[in-house]
């Protein structure tokens, strides 16, 4: 589980989180939501401590990051997995290899150990054998993010964090790496926390539903509930951007 | 305002440095990485330097010929100079500044755009020290091999000293053979291979610092690319001066 307690964050003049709270549970796909520049991208990059919080607490089970010494962080970072909005593959390594290198750095697994783990992660996210030893430039948008799950899973996370994860894939790619994130979340009991625009990712994965407006917690609940908020302009205004959206609550309503 | 900002940066550079230089999380990584950027720095530079130091030996041969058309001075006076500047200043400082030019901005377009494309973020994430596992094997691979390419450079250029008496006849080869061998200073070899070590360290992490801060998209890279070039020049001609001074005289 991970905490955001009170926690603020400025550039220059620029106030982009206002004592904002928040609770992720494992085992559950938390999403954060909202606008471009509504201070989502900069919550999580906090919370992993790309940026420095300038007040507040992020508690990783109970453990305050923003009181750890460096060795800690570098301990903490073992049980952390990261799916970037680019996939962030490494261009010199093949796809095995890059699942491998997490493995390599912390494991202390033997060469064999290590290409088995690597390949049960691949063979998880559903990519076949013959793409293992192709470069990330030579596989797919949605091959590349299955090929960051899986590098994002080698070690075991505790906690696994993926910032847009479905951004420049077809819809139907887009669901599929969803749903693979869901399950592993469901399978590993690991805290999954996605920073996401998508109505279509809120709809099928969104377990618990975070709501940023200008940086502060603006609405946080379930995508069951979503559809029945009636006194949020806000979050009205960016579920219901789309004509899709609208003509369901319609329906529904109706 | 200047200052400030050039404090701010040698601040920087010197936080990154003493990241770099710390022990790696993986020795095995280390050494994996060294032979890989040994190749991609230094040999794959061997061609031009190859290259510009034959045509650089001629062409200095055959100025210095057209300059010194004196009876007075001896035969040997063009192998001579031909020689002493080559080992004093063209096979380290200019053939560095020229690697500073080819390896600088392949360090710093590569790191940059590493950089922009999150990949460094995701070492980070890992745990993994970003700085030591990128910058330090080049460095590494670098500094140990620079006197290689010095040497070749000496070699190569006195070659095509030769070769621009063989092609035309300005100077007999013997006349060329005597001026390169007559009043040979070992010392000046030694003086050169050393100069190249402190270079090698600047073009390297100089380059490494723009790269590893770039910010923005391709454009940015481009920037930082030509920053690290500029400014590794610079850097390079400056310790020319300190050392030539702290050295020869």
């Amino acid at each position: 589980m991970i905490e955001v307690q009170r926690v603020n964050k400025s550039f220059d003049e620029i106030h982009v989180l206002k004592d904002l709270s928040a609770r992720f549970d494992s085992g559950k796909m938390n999403l954060i939501i909202g606008q471009s520049g509504s201070g989502k991208t900069v919550l999580m990059k906090s919370i992993i401590g790309l940026h420095q919080a300038d007040s507040g607490k992020i508690l990783y089970d109970g453990r305050n990051f923003m009181q750890m010494r460096f060795n800690e962080i570098k301990e903490l970072r073992k049980e952390v997995g990261m799916l970037f909005q680019g996939s962030a593959l490494f261009d010199s390594l093949s796809v095995l290899e890059n699942v491998m290198f997490p493995l390599e750095m912390f494991s202390g697994m033997t060469n064999r150990e290590m290409i088995a783990r690597a390949k049960f992660c691949l063979i998880r996210v559903n990519l076949k054998e013959q793409s293992f030893n192709l470069s990330p430039s030579e596989i797919s948008g949605g091959m590349q993010k299955r090929v960051a799950i899986a590098r994002a899973i080698a070690l075991n996370p505790k906690y696994l964090f993926c910032d847009e994860p479905n951004s420049g894939l077809d819809p139907i790619t887009a669901l599929v790496i969803d749903k693979l994130i869901q399950e592993i979340t469901a399978e590993y009991n690991i805290t999954t926390i996605v920073n996401t625009h998508d109505m279509n990712s809120v709809m099928e994965v969104g377990d618990h539903i975070l709501f940023i407006d200008k940086g502060v917690k603006a609405w946080e609940g379930s995508r069951n509930e979503i559809f029945d908020v009636s006194d949020n302009d806000a979050l009205n205004e960016f579920v219901f951007a789309s004509e899709l959206f609208k003509k369901v609550k319609y329906a529904l309503h109706k | 305002m200047l200052i400030f900002t050039f404090l701010k940066h040698v601040g920087i550079y010197c936080t990154l440095m003493y990241r770099v230089f710390s022990q790696p999380d993986q020795w095995r990584m280390f050494f994996r990485q060294l032979p890989k950027e040994m190749e991609k720095l230094v040999v794959n530079s061997l061609g031009i330097v190859v290259v510009i130091s034959i045509f650089i030996g001629a062409i200095m041969t055959i100025q210095t010929k057209l300059n010194t058309e004196d009876p007075l001075l001896p035969v040997y006076a063009t192998g001579l100079v031909t020689r002493d500047t080559l080992l004093l200043e063209f096979s380290s400082t200019i053939m560095c500044l020229i690697l500073a030019g080819k390896v600088g901005s392949n360090i710093a377009s590569e790191i940059g755009t590493m950089r922009i494309t999150e990949q460094i973020d995701a070492l980070e994430i890992m745990g993994v020290n970003s700085a030591n596992y990128l910058i330090l094997p080049k460095i590494a691979a670098f500094v140990l091999l620079i006197p290689c390419l010095v040497f070749f450079s000496m070699a190569t250029g006195l070659l095509g000293g030769y070769f621009a008496c063989v092609f035309t006849d300005i100077l007999t080869t013997h006349d060329y053979m005597i001026g390169i061998q007559y009043l040979f200073i070992p010392y000046y070899i030694f003086y050169s291979v050393v100069k190249t070590f402190f270079f090698a360290f600047i073009i390297a992490s100089v380059s490494s610092y723009y790269g590893y801060y770039a910010y923005g998209g391709a454009l940015d890279v481009g920037k930082a690319s030509t920053n690290a070039v500029v400014n590794s020049s610079v850097i390079v001609l400056i310790f020319n001066v300190l050392i030539t001074n702290l050295m020869l005289t």
